[in-house]
């Protein structure tokens, strides 16, 4: 017990849990915009992953991690738009669809990664950079808050702007509007002249740039290389930060820090005797335990 | 009328519409439109009305026929460009995203922007706001659609067609949801909208509505427009023996009814819907082996929610059922068959049948446990002979029990349902609109077996709203009119459609003693 | 006539599936060639390596086999739950803990290698029952989304078999990380010298027949299928609905862990898995070529085991990486998935065959 307070009660825990929470929030951001659109996205795993291999090769060989983080939205967006083509023009199921599309994202990047560097578990080989960590002037002078909030990527000051970005865009602008119809009401929407399938593919393309994103600051950011099947199950956990916040901006990103605080902790308690295998676990029991709290808590709402 | 054609807004002129099933919806349809009127348009299940409307807001295309707008030719191919032409419409089954507020919903697809890219919520209040106060509307616009109620809901859609331009509304059924007070209240809002010029078209059965507020009434009958009438001219008596009116008269021959033992019983059974509407109200029956009992009524008025809540699939808020004297204890379909009740649902698509599954699995999937070898195996051999034989007695069109459920017409589906309940060990069928939207020879294939089965003792429930299938076929007969037993008539042979329209449509309504009988 | 119209109409639909299917191999095949001419200058001879590449020995072959063995049992599990229509992908936590479990009771199970085997898999089915069991029954229970529940317990499973991996069956000796060695003669043996292949292929064999008939013959079979189709129609019908739909969890389960037990028992003698296996996906990719048809699963099995041994042996040719095999099982499933795919065609046909038969012409 003394350990895990020792762990906790530290700035390095704390500047470690906002990093380790920028890819969840990122993600479960793209997740909500989907699932508020009537999707189950869990392509965003898979997005991710080739978002990051994109955005270092770009930035290796277009002209730096600016590049790459520019191919990378783009790229994500492409995936985002060509899973919506299968599973909406070309009527697959969703859900197979996605878990095909995972699974080639998974070989495809070790594909062309062996294709460019002749190596299938890392693009160490390649010098891709790095995107820029931001002192916060007045901040960084705060005693223990400037080390837990300055100097951290870009990409993670990004990710809070998001969630405020996507409130406004769901809550505050017609698309949001049609947005949460299509979703929650896909015969409304159409019954007034607008288009559910365009509307779909808009929120599906804005879920492609959040993973995208999400992507970038994994090999350009968390560290600065790609990695075989880097994300390890962080579009999932997206997905149940998604369900678990009930698929609001807000709600999702409480439910991200969740199982960011799980994941930090297991990185704090690595140092310690603890058994390492049962912390790593831990973010992945957490969204569990989380999502089956919230599925019961919904069920004795329903009840009532 | 000629002095009228100036004014006549909408005009439809030998509208012909037949589904690709082969039902013909619409067979000879003409109607004419007046500016500024109230215009009812009344008739049974099934006489086309709700097909007509949807021609008239572009969401079908009629086969022949013309439609006239202000004396313009219009084909009218997408509710969009129906929208676009003036004419609104309020859906029975509302069209509305219960999450947003009533403002949202409102404006949803047009939405004022600010800056280019947001919502200005400020203007959007101000529409929709305005927009209700100018037609007399109390509502609070900023309230989310989940928090109000079924007559506010119906506002909504009335406003959301009204900020689109309609002058012409049309609205399916629009009482049929709501409570006394929320119809007046309707009826307050529609004389206000004839007054700013707006003409409505109002689908309805309940006449003594049409009477109250509309100018006009057209009557429609099997797909035709029977006649278009002044309401002032004429009289609930004669509307009630326009419309409900049988076509062609089949006659089956039955024998004399041989009342057995008390088979079921219900009593007191009451159930409330999801929106709060109470659609069952202490309905208590009887009914014994060797009879057939129809509960006649227009649809809506619970006959659907006894039929689920008589075969398990709807749970009861209060009564109780009692089964050969027993009463349930277990409410579940399970339980309901295993005390030999069968069910033909209305649904025959999404609830009678797994439509990818074979004819065979169909028929067997309620009795899966007495075709067994050793106690698990499937007995192919035994199904296969059975599942020839009722395709044969059933007349199943196929030409294998293996062939998939969803390459077979409606009618042969209806068949291979009626092959899967019939077939069983039962004491009580309860047969839910068995005939309805399929042809007339399997119609009769149907009506045949049920009389069968009452002569070789069944108790028979038949739930149906088409006239013939209750004179044809019941020995006594009951009304269901807003979630009650109205009427109770001991022998249907004596029976008069002009009668039994009048209970259907509540202009009359028996005592209590009468209705009592039932049970007594 | 109409009878004769069904007849006919149901036969092209049959053709027509063949031909989707055989188009879409041949549109994957050829959109991977695009992405392969440009990573190699010889997109051809790579192309030729993969195809000839299992036949190049005997050994090769054999590889074939025994890849595939794991992955029908892994297309069975999945199917027995997509058959009730659960979206359950715990089969990979299953199998995974199944292997560990298997590989633990070979370790120290003091018994006669014959019956530490036979129960060395059965306590394997048990793990994997459990495994799919969670997302199971708090889909029952609670309506909770089986799916992402099932994704995360995966990793649950791979963290825990680990923990219980270096908890009681680690060999410190041992330079790389890996269990202590099997008791002697516990394993599924070797069928043909100087391959790998081992009597696993008559126990897939077994399960997969054991599966066709549970499915297709079986009173439990009839009912899964029947709540999998149309869940309403299941309860009308009278079917206890959750019961049917655990049961095709625990099923499901069984199989993976029996799967992973196999494969542990037939392919290794020590436990040495640091990482999931991706059997649990793979069953999804199986389950849509086969049609989730158990009967089609080890012909799709063995379909996607040779792509794999090819697309090795093609990586060691022609220095192109075998994950190319990863886009074209995407593709392929996915154009098979894809309901609209030459619909227009489709149609076109059927509409012909119909309008030819009003016209009296048989």
């Amino acid at each position: 017990m003394k350990t895990l307070v020792k762990v906790i009660f530290t700035s390095s825990f704390f500047y470690s849990l906002i990093r380790v929470a920028t890819p969840l929030v990122l993600a479960s951001l793209g997740a909500v915009i989907t699932s508020n659109a009537g999707i189950t996205n869990i392509g965003i795993e898979g997005i991710m992953l080739i978002s990051a291999l994109a955005g270092v090769f770009a930035s290796a060989f277009l002209g730096g991690p600016w590049v790459g983080l520019l191919v990378a939205i783009l790229v994500g967006v492409i995936c985002s738009l060509l899973i919506g083509y299968v599973s909406m023009s070309l009527k697959a199921d969703s859900v197979l669809t996605c878990i095909a599309f995972n699974t080639m994202a998974v070989g495809g990047t070790v594909y062309f990664m062996y294709a460019v560097v002749k190596d299938k578990g890392t693009t160490l080989a390649l010098d891709s950079g790095k995107l820029p960590s931001i002192p916060i002037p007045i901040i960084e002078e705060i005693p223990v808050l400037g080390k837990i909030l300055s100097n951290h990527n870009i990409l993670s000051y990004v990710s809070f702007f998001m969630v405020f970005v996507v409130y406004i865009l769901l809550y505050k602008t017609p698309l949001g509007l049609r947005i949460r119809s299509a979703g929650k009401d896909p015969k409304a929407l159409s019954s007034v002249g607008v288009s559910l399938l365009k509307t779909r593919y808009i929120a599906l393309a804005i879920s492609g740039v959040l993973g995208g994103i999400a992507g970038a600051f994994m090999s350009m950011g968390y560290v600065t290389w790609f990695s075989k099947n880097m994300t390890a199950g962080r579009g999932f956990i997206a997905l149940a930060a998604d369900a678990m916040g009930n698929s609001t901006p807000i709600g999702a990103t409480m439910a991200s820090l969740l199982f960011a605080v799980a994941e930090a902790l297991s990185y704090g308690l690595q140092v310690t005797t603890f058994p390492p295998e049962l912390v790593q676990m831990l973010p992945y029991m957490a969204t569990i335990v989380g999502l089956i709290l919230y599925s019961i808590k919904r069920n004795a709402d329903k009840a009532k | 009328m000629g002095d009228m054609n100036s004014k006549v807004v909408l005009k439809a002129e030998g509208i012909v519409k037949v589904y690709p099933n082969g039902v013909v919806a619409n067979k000879d349809v003409n109607l004419e439109i007046v500016a500024g009127e109230i215009h009812a348009l009344i008739g049974e299940n099934g006489a086309g009305k709700s097909t007509l409307m949807k021609i008239l807001f572009g969401m079908e295309q009629p086969e022949k026929g013309k439609i006239y707008l202000n004396g313009q030719e219009v084909t009218l191919d997408s509710p969009k460009k129906a929208i676009n032409l003036g004419i609104g419409m309020v859906h029975q089954h509302f069209m509305l995203v219960e999450s947003l507020t009533i403002a949202e919903n409102i404006v949803l697809g047009k939405e004022p922007k600010k800056n280019g890219f947001f919502l200005d919520r400020r203007e959007m209040l101000k529409i929709s706001s305005e927009v209700a106060e100018k037609y007399n509307f109390s509502i609070n616009v900023e309230e989310k659609i989940e928090n109000v109620s079924v007559g506010v809901k119906q506002e909504t859609e009335i406003l959301k067609a009204l900020v689109r331009g309609a002058k012409i509304l049309i609205l399916d059924e629009p009482t049929a949801v709501l409570t006394p007070q929320e119809t007046k209240n309707l009826f307050e809002e529609l004389r206000n909208l004839k007054k700013q010029g707006h003409t409505i078209i109002f689908i309805s059965h309940k006449l003594n509505e049409i009477m109250e507020i509309c100018d006009r009434v057209t009557i429609m009958r099997h797909g035709v427009t029977v006649e278009t009438k002044e309401v002032k001219d004429t009289s609930p008596a004669e509307i009630s023996s326009k419309m409900v009116g049988r076509d062609v008269v089949l006659h089956i021959d039955k024998l004399p009814a041989k009342k057995g033992e008390l088979c079921l019983e219900a009593k007191d059974l009451c159930y409330t819907n999801k929106l709060g509407k109470m659609m069952l109200d202490h309905v208590s029956f009887k009914l014994y082996a060797g009879e057939i009992v129809s509960v006649a009524g227009v649809e809506g008025n619970g006959q659907s929610e006894l039929a689920e809540i008589l075969s398990g699939m709807k749970e009861k808020n209060e009564g109780e059922i009692l089964i050969e004297n027993k009463r349930m204890q277990d409410y579940s379909p399970k339980a309901f068959r295993e005390k030999g009740v069968v069910y033909i649902p209305e649904d025959r698509m999404s609830v009678g049948s797994a439509e990818r599954m074979s004819i065979r699995d169909n028929i067997f999937a309620c009795k899966v446990d007495q075709y067994l070898k050793k106690n698990v195996f499937l007995d192919e051999s035994r199904m296969e002979k059975d599942a020839k034989k009722w395709i044969e007695d059933f007349q199943v069109l196929c030409f294998s029990s293996k062939q998939k459920v969803n390459m077979l017409s409606g009618g042969n589906i209806q068949k291979v349902v009626a092959a899967r309940e019939l077939t069983e060990d039962f004491k009580i069928i309860i047969a839910e609109q068995p005939t309805r939207g399929i042809d007339a020879g399997t119609s009769e294939l149907i009506r045949r077996k049920l009389i069968e089965f009452r002569d070789a003792g069944a108790a028979v429930l038949l739930i149906s709203a088409d006239l013939n299938e209750v004179f044809e076929l019941s020995d006594k007969c009951v009304v269901m009119w807003n979630g009650k037993i109205n009427a109770y008539f001991e022998d249907t042979a004596e029976l008069t459609e002009e009668e039994l329209g009048y209970y259907m449509l509540g202009v009359k309504n028996q005592s209590k003693e009468e209705v009592e009988k039932i049970w007594r | 006539m109409a009878m004769n119209m069904n007849a006919k109409v149901d036969r092209y639909n049959r053709y027509f599936s063949i031909i989707r299917f055989v188009v879409a191999v041949f549109i994957a095949f050829f959109i991977s060639f695009v992405i392969m001419a440009f990573s190699t200058e010889h997109p051809f001879s790579a192309l030729l390596n993969l195809f000839i590449g299992p036949f190049t020995t005997l050994r090769r072959f054999s590889t074939v086999l025994e890849t595939a063995i794991p992955l029908t049992f892994a297309g069975l599990s999945v199917c027995v739950m997509f058959k009730a229509r659960q979206f359950n992908l715990a089969s990979e936590g299953g199998f995974f803990l199944g292997a560990l479990t298997s590989a633990i009771v070979a370790i120290y199970m003091p018994l006669p290698p014959v019956l530490s085997i036979i129960l060395a898999l059965f306590l394997a089915g048990i793990v994997g029952s459990l495994v799919c069991g969670i997302p199971g029954i708090c889909k029952v229970k609670w309506n909770s989304s089986e799916l992402v529940l099932s994704l995360m317990l995966n990793y649950v499973a791979l963290y825990i078999g680990t923990f219980i991996f270096n908890q009681v069956a680690k060999d410190p000796s041992s330079a790389y990380s890996a269990s202590f060695p099997f008791r002697e003669g516990v394993n599924l043996g070797n069928l043909i010298p100087k391959t790998r292949l081992h009597y696993g292929i008559f126990l897939v064999a077994v399960f997969v027949v054991f599966t066709w008939q549970f499915i297709y013959k079986t009173k439990w079979g009839m009912k899964l299928r029947i709540v999998g189709e149309n869940l309403k129609f299941g309860k009308y019908v009278g079917i206890g609905t959750t019961g049917i739909i655990m049961m095709s969890q625990l099923l499901g389960g069984f199989i993976a862990g029996v799967g992973g037990g196999a494969e542990m028992l037939g392919m290794y003698s020590r436990f040495q898995w640091s990482a999931l296996p991706g059997y649990g996906f793979d069953g999804v990719v199986l389950n849509i070529l086969a049609k989730e048809n158990p009967a089609y699963i080890p012909i799709a099995a063995f379909a996607v085991a040779y792509l794999r041994i090819g697309a090795d042996y093609m990586y060691k040719k022609s220095d192109v990486a075998s994950e190319i095999v990863a886009i074209i099982e995407a593709l392929v499933i996915v154009l098979v998935a894809a309901n609209a795919f030459l619909e227009k065609y489709h149609h076109k046909v059927i509409t012909r065959v119909t309008a030819g038969d009003k016209g009296g012409k048989e």
